[in-house]
């Protein structure tokens, strides 16, 4: 069975719903027209600003978060938006949509008055631009200028820059990219909604500080003996931009496109259920390259064919019923913790989590095998967590 | 970064008791960890060494986000015997050996990473190859082995008529006749194979070509042929005494030892060496010998020797095989070239062996042995087993007399297309090179399916 990758998002058919984030990594054309021709479906073009916009630069911008012997598994960055201003996103909108018209092409922008956000969206609309979407929640930096996040946090700032943007919009969709630096983003989403934007682009990065050098007492990066806190991206974000996403699909009626650490298919599938239509991907790309894009592409079909669908349309939302408030959980359900003693190592590592961060109760028999003293587990799973052995602890139903 | 992985294996010494197969594949929290080894590296050495350029980082990749069915069809697309594969490429000297990893700490275990992506996806069934629209040409395919069926699915899966045509029973070649099944489990092959014959390739058994059907009555009916007829009958030096009852080519031997039913396997064996095996001596130093050792030590003999006339860093085996050999308990010895089959009876018991040293190197650039002019010793031995490599099939040119030989005795083939010399003809696999290795044969099988596309469409077009 052939399945079908491609689907709508604000009025507009991506040929698979995987799109390059405005970044490092859609800096030019050429990069992006390297990505289209590896499968990308479409590209965010870097954030780009008014010609007397000021963009300096600090380097090194970059700083990993590694765990044990995973490089990467978050990031921070201190970049700003692109130091080309929309002179030259205009000719790289014109070039890309000339040599790529089965593609989508997306512009990112950035303005610190009306006039700049209206010049923005009529030219980058003049050169011929898909959809535009508008950072109102770049973290640091920016916001020290009245610009980035400093919009994104305050609902009446949203909804009047939004309606900016709308108003000189005269064909391409406008898509708001939201902070989950707040309190409370379905109430943001609800002020995007009353602008008249046409979709949700969550999240931006999340403010950080990724670690610091203990030689030295300064964190990193390390920028000439000081740095500053960043935007923090990759897999480690996922499970938040994950729940905003869920959350802005439950708030709103309104095309949702995920961003924050999708880097893999499985996390496609999961933003896709929790009502994402359309996917960015940045840091997974800069960390492996472009070439991604096949395993993004080959996983979600397999998915979908295992699962007899021919479409991604039909995965939309359907994780969402089953997120409910804590208070709607069932009381009654009372899993207990079920442990495979053929396949245990008698590591014991279940043993320690239950005695140390749970309820006492799993005990160690003379052969160091541990079991379960069903009266006294309350079914935390934390042991089924932390063992190491394949499928070797069930959470089961009583 | 954490060491490689390794597969569970048989224990010594269920494992000699048994053709049952030794390696049984990583653990999935193994395949998943030996996946995470990988580096993504930018320029995958892995996928030069492979002969048929499998995208190794692209199926490691599917496999440590664990679309397992996504990694198997990509090695699929690259190689229709990946299963077998697998299981019998040398893959320390192939994909392994230009690895980056191994810059860090070990290479990725890239061969059981494949066998891992390749079992996940036999547990649910190969799927099949799309039907094409047929082109209405024919072609002949003498040999069904891995180079013959390889380039059958590729012209198949193109639309065209293949026919094979085999000298034995079943299709497989070398995979079914010469590799144990300890190596190589029947059932893994029987489905590749399936799997290839399902496309819609014909199988014609038990013929030999020049015997049972004319090459000229081939070359008349079809648009094309390929030769893949794998290697003729052993070369076997002239040895004194090799007559005796217990005396065996480890060819004959090892194609009656991989039947796969122990009571057909039994009194296969029993057809052609005399039973029980007792003592064992292999002469030879290659993959065949080694094969032959292990599988005479499953089939209950008392001891296993292997002699060989160099030293242990001249063995054509390679390493990794030798060592396995060694584990189950063959005894190899060295610079002993046979000069006598001892008799007693008109049956074996023993070897007389001349002493050997290395002197300068042959043309092979290997050094060659002499006689060391010491006293020859004598190898007791109820079973002697001769693996000295096989020759040229000289059916094919005897069928054919006009095709062209290499330097070697072997077809000659354009290195492209694999064209012969006689118009319409291609060939590839160990009839053209010699006798390498299984993923070799798929190689350029698949290639010259390219090249007899190629000459059909300027040769016959497409008929409908």
């Amino acid at each position: 069975m052939s399945v079908d990758l491609s689907i709508k998002f604000a009025g507009i058919k991506f040929e698979n719903p995987f799109t390059l984030a405005a970044s490092p990594c859609t800096d030019n054309a050429e990069m992006v027209a390297r990505a289209f021709d590896a499968g990308w479906a479409a590209a965010v073009l870097k954030t780009t600003s008014v010609e007397e916009e000021v963009v300096e630069l600090v380097y090194p911008m970059m700083a990993g978060l590694d765990f044990e012997d995973k490089k990467v598994i978050g990031l921070q960055n201190i970049d700003l938006i692109s130091e080309r201003h929309i002179d030259q996103v205009e000719k790289d909108v014109r070039e890309l949509k000339k040599a790529y018209p089965g593609k989508v092409v997306g512009a990112s922008i950035m303005g610190q008055k009306k006039e700049h956000w209206q010049t923005l969206v009529r030219r980058l609309e003049a050169a011929g631009v898909d959809f535009i979407e508008c950072s109102f929640s770049c973290p640091h930096g920016m916001p020290e200028r009245g610009m980035g996040s400093t919009i994104g946090q305050d609902s009446e700032l949203t909804e009047r820059t939004a309606r900016w943007v709308k108003e000189a919009a005269a064909r391409v969709p406008i898509s708001i990219k939201v902070t989950p630096l707040v309190a409370d983003l379905p109430h943001i989403a609800h002020a995007v909604q009353k602008s008249g934007a046409d979709a949700i682009t969550a999240i931006n990065t999340v403010k950080c500080l990724i670690g610091v050098d203990i030689d030295n007492f300064v964190p990193y990066p390390v920028v000439g003996g000081k740095s500053s806190y960043g935007g923090y991206s990759g897999a480690a974000v996922k499970p938040i931009s994950l729940r905003c996403v869920a959350e802005i699909a439950k708030a709103v009626d309104m095309p949702i496109s995920a961003t924050g650490g999708i880097t893999t298919w499985r996390d496609a599938v999961e933003f896709l259920l929790c009502g994402a239509r359309n996917l960015q991907v940045c840091t997974a790309a800069m960390k492996h390259g472009f070439r991604i894009i096949e395993d993004l592409t080959d996983g979600l079909s397999v998915y979908l064919e295992d699962k007899g669908m021919s479409s991604v349309e039909e995965l939309v939302g359907l994780a969402l019923p089953n997120i409910v408030e804590h208070s709607h959980l069932s009381r009654e359900y009372k899993p207990v913790s079920k442990i495979n003693l053929e396949t245990c190592v008698k590591c014991d590592v279940c043993y320690i989590a239950c005695r140390d961060g749970g309820h006492q109760a799993i005990t160690l028999d003379e052969k160091r095998l541990p079991h379960v003293d069903e009266e006294k587990c309350v079914g935390c799973a934390m042991c089924a967590g932390v063992c190491p052995v394949f499928e070797c602890i069930q959470m089961a139903p009583r | 970064m954490a060491g490689r992985q390794t597969p569970d294996t048989l224990d010594m010494p269920t494992r000699v008791s048994t053709m049952e197969e030794v390696d049984r594949g990583l653990k999935p929290h193994l395949a998943l960890a030996e996946a995470g080894r990988c580096i993504f590296c930018h320029d995958a050495p892995c996928v030069k060494g492979c002969p048929v350029g499998v995208d190794i980082p692209g199926f490691i990749r599917r496999i440590s986000q664990r679309n397992m069915v996504g990694a198997a069809r990509l090695i699929r697309q690259a190689n229709p015997f990946g299963a077998v594969c697998a299981r019998v490429c040398p893959s320390e000297a192939q994909c392994e050996k230009g690895c980056t990893s191994a810059g860090l700490s070990e290479p990725v275990a890239i061969a059981c990473l494949q066998r891992y992506a390749m079992d996940q996806e036999m547990a649910r069934g190969i799927r099949p190859v799309a039907a094409a629209e047929p082109t209405g040409r024919k072609v002949a395919v003498i040999g069904g082995g891995p180079a013959g069926l390889a380039c059958s699915l590729a012209l198949a899966s193109a639309g065209e008529a293949v026919t094979v045509y085999d000298s034995s029973p079943e299709p497989g070649g070398v995979m079914r006749y010469g590799i144990p099944s300890y190596r190589l489990p029947r059932e893994v092959l029987n489905q590749e194979i399936d799997w290839i014959l399902s496309a819609g390739v014909r199988f014609v058994p038990n013929t030999v070509v020049g015997r049972d059907v004319a090459m000229a009555d081939l070359l008349r009916e079809y648009d094309a042929v390929f030769i893949g007829a794998g290697l003729g009958e052993p070369a076997v030096p002239h040895i004194p005494g090799a007559d005796a009852a217990g005396v065996i080519s480890a060819y004959a031997f090892l194609r009656a030892a991989g039947e796969p039913d122990e009571d057909v396997r039994r009194q296969a064996v029993g057809e052609v060496v005399a039973q029980p095996l007792g003592r064992v001596v292999v002469l030879g130093g290659g993959n065949v010998a080694v094969d032959a050792a292990c599988t005479a030590l499953r089939l209950g003999a008392e001891s296993v020797a292997i002699a060989y006339r160099r030293t242990r860093g001249e063995m054509p085996a390679w390493a990794e095989e030798v060592e396995f050999a060694e584990e189950e308990g063959v005894n190899l010895v060295f610079l002993l070239s046979p000069a006598e089959v001892l008799q007693a009876d008109g049956k074996a018991r023993g070897v007389r062996m001349t002493k050997m040293r290395l002197a300068d190197d042959d043309a092979s650039g290997r050094p060659r042995p002499v006689p060391s002019g010491e006293p020859d010793v004598t190898i007791e031995a109820d079973t002697v087993v001769l693996a000295f490599g096989q020759a040229p099939n000289e059916s094919v040119f005897s069928s054919l007399p006009s095709l062209a030989r290499s330097d070697a005795g072997m077809i000659a083939v354009d290195a492209e297309t694999g064209a012969t010399s006689v118009a319409g003809v291609f060939a590839g696999g160990d009839a053209v090179n010699g006798g390498t290795t299984v993923v070799q044969a798929v190689g350029e099988g698949l290639r010259t399916a390219e090249g007899i596309r190629a000459y059909l469409d300027s040769a016959t077009p497409a008929r409908n």
